[in-house]
């Protein structure tokens, strides 16, 4: 493709007479500037998408955060600018490094260790399974994470309920349940997580086995190594490409979540699962307090902007 | 078991992958039985749904109905509880996919076609992009969306959706055009062609197959987003399903969960068909590792 990609034409009024003018690689016609323009202009339309509505957006929260905006009352309309209040007021609240807290357990927890464990052990597990089991358990896995995530939400819902499945199944073997949305609402969240998320992880992380050779691992049981060893010492050093990247794109994927806990706990009891997507929407809708809501995200899109730019990092030299 | 055919004919690698095959015959049984109970464990919310859907009694626990039932559906089917919304969903997905991939397959051109001084840096922009957590970004957007008079508008967040799944598109769609040969049209521009003509004409209907993808791909995330809708769509009669659903739920003191979870069925089985359509395209194993890694 490199061979052809330089001699391209260009849309235009004169484009025909450009065209004739020059084919193949080393062609460079006239009015570079005017050529470039006409090249770029297909990329208006996303350009344009992209500026109004991603790159507004941020600007408007780190604007928005300097102001005392509210959804109802003289501050809906006019806010004015109150400077770094938003902020001073954020850090001496107790109830945000406690949604910070709860938001790191929420994404370590479920995300770097609970999808990527699980994720990892059942791709394992399936190359050594019967095809049956294989494909039946694999579309069940992936079926909770192509459900919108409303549904999958509810799902959930009714599972840690009081009165749902999960409680039920602990009394079937004589154990008392408990209100696990009441009493543990991190721990149900978090389960609820890994029950929708660990499919991508699998999907990942069973591309990435296929790509080890089977031979490296074979050698490896002629000399005797054990199942754990090899894991160690073999499989996970060849996928771990896969897994650097998995751990960013699980971290940024959870680090987002909302309507799963929204649903199944709406941050309670209290503030006890309230990560920083819950507290800057009561803040900001439920409490109208918008500018101080703005300030949390854009706290969050700063942390959001960090991991992307490591994960970024981390292509570079594959993409390049 | 990853053995290809051309492995298994050489009779030295056949006798060994026997040998390793009867060795690991109890560690397939353990495969086995924990994948199984893995599985149990996926199946029984999911399970919920179904049962619950038939069941005219349905509980928040699942279990076997005593009878089976289409009340629920029935229940539902009304066009303020279910047509509308799925109306909406359609309308609003529709509307999405259509504009991301139309704009993505407009923009993958030139980034595919031309190798210019600000590719890269576009490209690694808008996987910045696509970093970025969205739900971070619904507050701002609803200030936004206030100051622009778009809120309410089923346009307005149809951009936005469209805005926000760009990113990923314009990363597969390219990644599929790069696989269409520009020889191809060389033909087309000899002709007399314009680079757009060959585009629309030579380079679109090669990579049907990959448009298909991104759209299907695009209309799903559209189709299960809850948060964007809930917070830009204030109107009932414009919300989609993913909203109405949630009102559904909360407004009754006491929830009818059989209809609940007969609705999120109908809401639910389009995508999720749409989801094996494209797998099956992309053959067997979902191409999303490699869409993300570019």
């Amino acid at each position: 493709m490199a061979v052809t990609r330089g001699a391209a034409p260009a849309a235009g009024p004169d484009q025909r007479s450009r065209r004739s003018r020059g084919r193949g690689p080393g062609a460079r016609p006239g009015h570079p500037f005017g050529r470039t323009f006409t090249r770029i202009l297909p990329l208006a339309p996303a350009v344009v998408l992209l500026g109004l509505f991603m790159a507004g957006p941020v600007v408007w929260s780190f604007y928005g955060s300097f102001t005392d905006a509210a959804l109802t009352g003289a501050a809906a309309r006019e806010s004015t600018w109150v400077g770094l209040d938003n902020y001073t007021g954020l850090f001496s609240d107790p109830n945000f490094p406690k949604s910070v807290w709860l938001t790191i357990v929420f994404v370590v927890a479920s995300a770097i260790v609970g999808q990527n464990i699980l994720g990892l052990a059942l791709a394992m597990l399936m190359r050594s399974a019967n095809r049956v089991v294989r494909s039946v358990v694999g579309t069940l896995v992936v079926t909770a994470w192509v459900l919108p995530e409303i549904v999958a939400a509810f799902a959930a819902y009714a599972f840690f309920h009081a009165d749902g499945t999960l409680n039920n199944v602990f009394g079937l073997v004589g154990l008392d349940g408990t209100n696990w949305l009441y009493d543990l609402p991190m721990l149900a969240v978090i389960l609820a997580n890994v029950w929708r998320g660990t499919a991508f992880s699998m999907m990942v992380y069973s591309a990435a086995l296929t790509a080890v050779p089977p031979d490296v691992t074979e050698a490896a049981t002629m000399d005797g190594a054990s199942g754990p060893k090899r894991l160690v010492y073999i499989t996970l050093p060849m996928i771990r490409r896969s897994i650097s990247t998995n751990f960013m794109l699980t971290t940024l994927q959870t680090l987002s979540v909302f309507t799963l806990i929204y649903v199944m706990t709406a941050g309670g009891p209290g503030t006890d699962s309230s990560t920083l997507p819950i507290l800057a929407y009561q803040e900001a809708f439920s409490f109208g307090r918008v500018g101080y809501g703005t300030a949390i995200a854009t706290i969050m899109l700063l942390i959001g902007a960090v991991f992307s730019v490591i994960y970024i990092r981390m292509l570079k030299p594959e993409v390049d | 078991m990853p053995v290809t055919v051309t492995e298994l004919k050489s009779p030295g690698a056949r006798r060994r992958w026997q040998l390793t095959s009867a060795r690991r015959a109890p560690a397939r049984m353990a495969s086995n039985t924990i994948l199984i109970l893995i599985g149990l464990c996926f199946l029984l919310p999911l399970g919920w749904l179904v049962l619950a859907s038939v069941d005219p009694a349905a509980t928040l626990a699942v279990r076997v109905p005593g009878q089976l039932s289409t009340e629920n559906f029935e229940a539902v089917l009304s066009a303020d509880r279910t047509f509308r919304p799925l109306w909406n969903s359609v309308v609003l997905s529709g509307g999405c996919a259509l504009i991301t991939v139309v704009v993505a397959i407009l923009a993958a051109y030139p980034l595919s076609r031309y190798r210019m001084r600000f590719n890269k840096p576009f490209m690694y922009g808008i996987l910045f992009g696509t970093g970025l957590p969205i739900t971070a970004m619904m507050v701002p957007v609803y200030g936004l969306f206030v100051r622009l008079n778009l809120l309410d508008s089923m346009t307005g967040t149809i951009f936005f959706l469209a805005a926000t799944s760009l990113p990923m598109a314009v990363w597969m769609t390219k990644n599929f055009m790069d696989s269409v040969p520009v020889s191809l049209e060389e033909a087309a521009w000899v002709d007399g062609a314009s680079s757009m003509r060959a585009l629309w004409a030579v380079v679109v209907p090669l990579m049907r197959p990959g448009i298909a993808v991104v759209f299907i791909f695009v209309f799903i995330q559209a189709w299960g987003n809850f948060f964007v809708p809930f917070v830009l769509l204030l109107s009932p009669d414009k919300q989609p399903a993913a909203v109405s659903i949630f009102t559904f739920f909360g407004q009754y003191g006491s929830v009818a969960y059989g209809q609940l979870a007969a609705f999120s069925l109908l809401y639910a089985v389009p995508v999720l068909m749409l989801y094996v359509l494209v797998s099956r395209v992309l053959g067997g194993s979902f191409a999303m590792g490699g869409a993300v890694k570019g």
